[in-house]
């Protein structure tokens, strides 16, 4: 206790009561056991597991909260509360993620064979145990590699032109269609590459019939692409600091060669991340496929000529066999589908992580 | 090889906005000029319509004659990117290109205006680090990145790198305001070296810097908010910190205003 001039002023205490460090772990377990008993033995609500766990954490919160405002006070009892929630909610988050990817590899390793690597579903029925994914995996590879040729120049070089070189009126319509392009839905995409590539210009150098490929179903998809890849790209460039351009210009570089050799491996790793993205979309894509493509069970790894399928489509149709062999086939596919876009991701993240901006 | 320019009625705008009105002045060859006078007095802007940097910011543009050795810079077939290799630039925060190193950082100037030949570029490298007194901290670490470098280094990389090009006009806006004392007496010093070869043009908050670093100084100021910096006087640096001819000067200095 010190005095000043008479009045006794009451020692701050900066070690405030604590909840021992095991209460969190306490509550939870009396929180559930009481769940366990009253939902699930007790009936009451249905008696489901789900309303079991609701209830628990229900429970759970309300306890620590109770326990936390009795002994810690309120603002400990709000922080607790809340960090509860939060760690709720990251769960309630990644579960459907855990959940998708546990089953893709549990329904899909049954198939997981050398034949479905080497095999194409030529000669095979819904109702022969063989066959494999490997014209499909030939026919997506391709596609999404030239969609990605045609998107990263075109989608990087509009981006390039709205945010360092356009001035009023055309940057800002191009802005406006990437924009409206964004929610175009995947089939009108589809539809248009059919009524616009495959039915009008192929039937000119194709002897009048139309051409069905797989480099029709890499427009499609490239008509999808492209306002993912410009947006990300325009966002990257953005954030990078005008004083780096300033620097550029001022040792005397062309403006040109300050956006290709400062500008843009700046921004590199964003750029990188946004066509990612893009090809994670566009890999996964059906509808526009089935029409322009048309699907083939045979290989054909000549995307400029005849029909060509695709893992998606792939899945689709395997996935529809009203047999014991076509949807391990179909999940098969959809894990392989998974790992290629994954392996694509972090081989790009990889690559592109040395050219981070500093901060 | 350094140059004389004048200004001759150099306006200044930011779309409608006049950041400075008519200045008219010279800058000898081979001297330091100190640009000094309180903030949005317009000596920023001034420095950067030397190098026609100013316009590089939306809607600026720039009004009057500026000559270097008697060519207007501001003539319509003069090629910018000509100007701004002859007149170098450092700014007042350090910018390294993140992307290069240490090395890449140096020639980049060289390097991106055609210069090929390891030997050349090289020779290049070591010559404008050595000159920016930095040799001898960076010499065995080219190839790590250029924000690797401590705040301090980062500056006289950027010095380096202006002076890489063989510019023969420095302007330097308040290079030494983001630095610690050890960092800007570096900085200072290297001025010192510099001030044979080059002309330097320094804005600086420090009036003590100016002081310690300039030949001339020139002092902007505002008359109000909103009105159009000018310049208020313009003499040797001696002078303008004993005997000011003008009161505005006087009480600036004296810390009476500003």
């Amino acid at each position: 206790m010190t005095t000043v001039t008479g009045t006794v002023v009451p020692r701050r205490d900066l070690r405030p009561r604590r909840l021992p460090s095991w209460s969190p772990a306490l509550v939870a377990a009396l929180a559930a056991t009481v769940a366990v008993l009253a939902v699930r033995l007790g009936g009451l609500l249905g008696g489901g597991w789900a309303l079991t766990t609701v209830v628990a954490v229900a429970l759970f919160l309300t306890g620590l909260g109770t326990a936390s405002r009795l002994v810690e006070g309120a603002r400990s009892a709000r922080d607790r509360v809340a960090t509860a929630l939060v760690y709720s909610a990251f769960t309630l988050a990644l579960l459907p993620l855990v959940s998708v990817a546990a089953t893709l590899v549990a329904r899909g390793v049954s198939r997981l064979d050398g034949t479905f690597f080497s095999h194409s579903m030529r000669n095979i029925t819904a109702f022969d145990s063989a066959g494999g994914a490997y014209h499909a995996i030939v026919g997506t590879v391709e596609q999404v590699g030239i969609a990605v040729m045609i998107t990263v120049p075109l989608g990087v070089a509009a981006a390039v032109y709205v945010v360092e070189y356009g001035r009023g009126g055309l940057a800002r319509a191009i802005q406006f269609v990437v924009d409206v392009m964004t929610g175009v839905p995947s089939i009108v995409a589809g539809l248009f590459v059919l009524a616009f590539w495959v039915l009008v210009v192929t039937p000119v150098i194709n002897d009048g019939r139309p051409g069905y490929s797989g480099f029709a179903a890499a427009l499609a998809l490239s008509v999808l692409m492209l306002p993912t890849v410009t947006r990300s790209t325009e966002e990257m460039l953005r954030l990078v600091p005008a004083t780096l351009r300033e620097g550029a210009y001022a040792l005397g570089i062309a403006k040109w060669k300050t956006v290709a050799r400062v500008v843009l491996p700046a921004a590199r790793g964003g750029i990188v991340t946004g066509v990612m993205l893009a090809i994670a979309r566009a890999a996964g894509e059906t509808a526009p496929v089935l029409l322009v493509a048309g699907g083939n069970p045979a290989i054909n790894f000549n995307p400029f000529r005849d029909s060509q399928a695709s893992l998606s489509l792939f899945i689709y149709d395997q996935a529809g066999l009203a047999s014991k062999y076509g949807p391990p086939r179909a999940w098969t596919a959809a894990l392989t589908l998974v790992a290629l876009v994954l392996a694509l991701t972090v081989a790009a993240k990889l690559l592109s992580r040395r050219t981070r901006l500093p901060r | 090889m350094a140059k004389r320019i004048d200004a001759f009625g150099v306006s200044a705008f930011y779309g409608s906005f006049k950041a400075i009105d008519s200045i008219s002045m010279t800058i000898e060859p081979k001297t330091v000029t100190a640009l000094i006078g309180p903030s949005g007095c317009g000596k920023s802007t001034f420095l950067r319509t030397i190098n026609r940097m100013h316009e590089v910011v939306p809607g600026a543009r720039v009004e009057g004659r500026l000559t270097v050795d008697e060519q207007n810079i501001y003539d319509r077939d003069v090629d910018v990117t000509a100007v701004r290799r002859m007149i170098g630039m450092v700014f007042q925060r350090p910018n390294p290109f993140p992307t290069m190193s240490v090395y890449d950082n140096v020639v980049a100037g060289l390097r991106l205006a055609g210069v090929r030949g390891r030997s050349t570029l090289d020779d290049a490298c070591e010559r404008a680090l050595r000159r920016a007194n930095l040799w001898t901290e960076v010499s065995t670490r080219l190839n790590r990145p250029g924000g690797s470098l401590s705040g301090g280094q980062q500056q006289r990389l950027c010095i380096a790198r202006a002076i890489a090009v063989e510019p023969e006009v420095l302007l330097m806006d308040e290079p030494c305001s983001a630095l610690d004392p050890i960092s800007t007496r570096a900085v200072e010093d290297l001025i010192g070296e510099l001030r044979g070869d080059y002309t330097i043009v320094i804005v600086t908050h420090n009036m003590q810097q100016a002081a310690r670093v300039s030949d001339r100084t020139a002092f902007f100021a505002i008359d109000s908010t909103g009105e159009p910096g000018r310049l208020v006087e313009y003499d040797e640096t001696s002078r303008i910190f004993s005997s000011p001819r003008v009161k505005k000067t006087e009480d600036y200095i004296a810390g009476r205003f500003g």
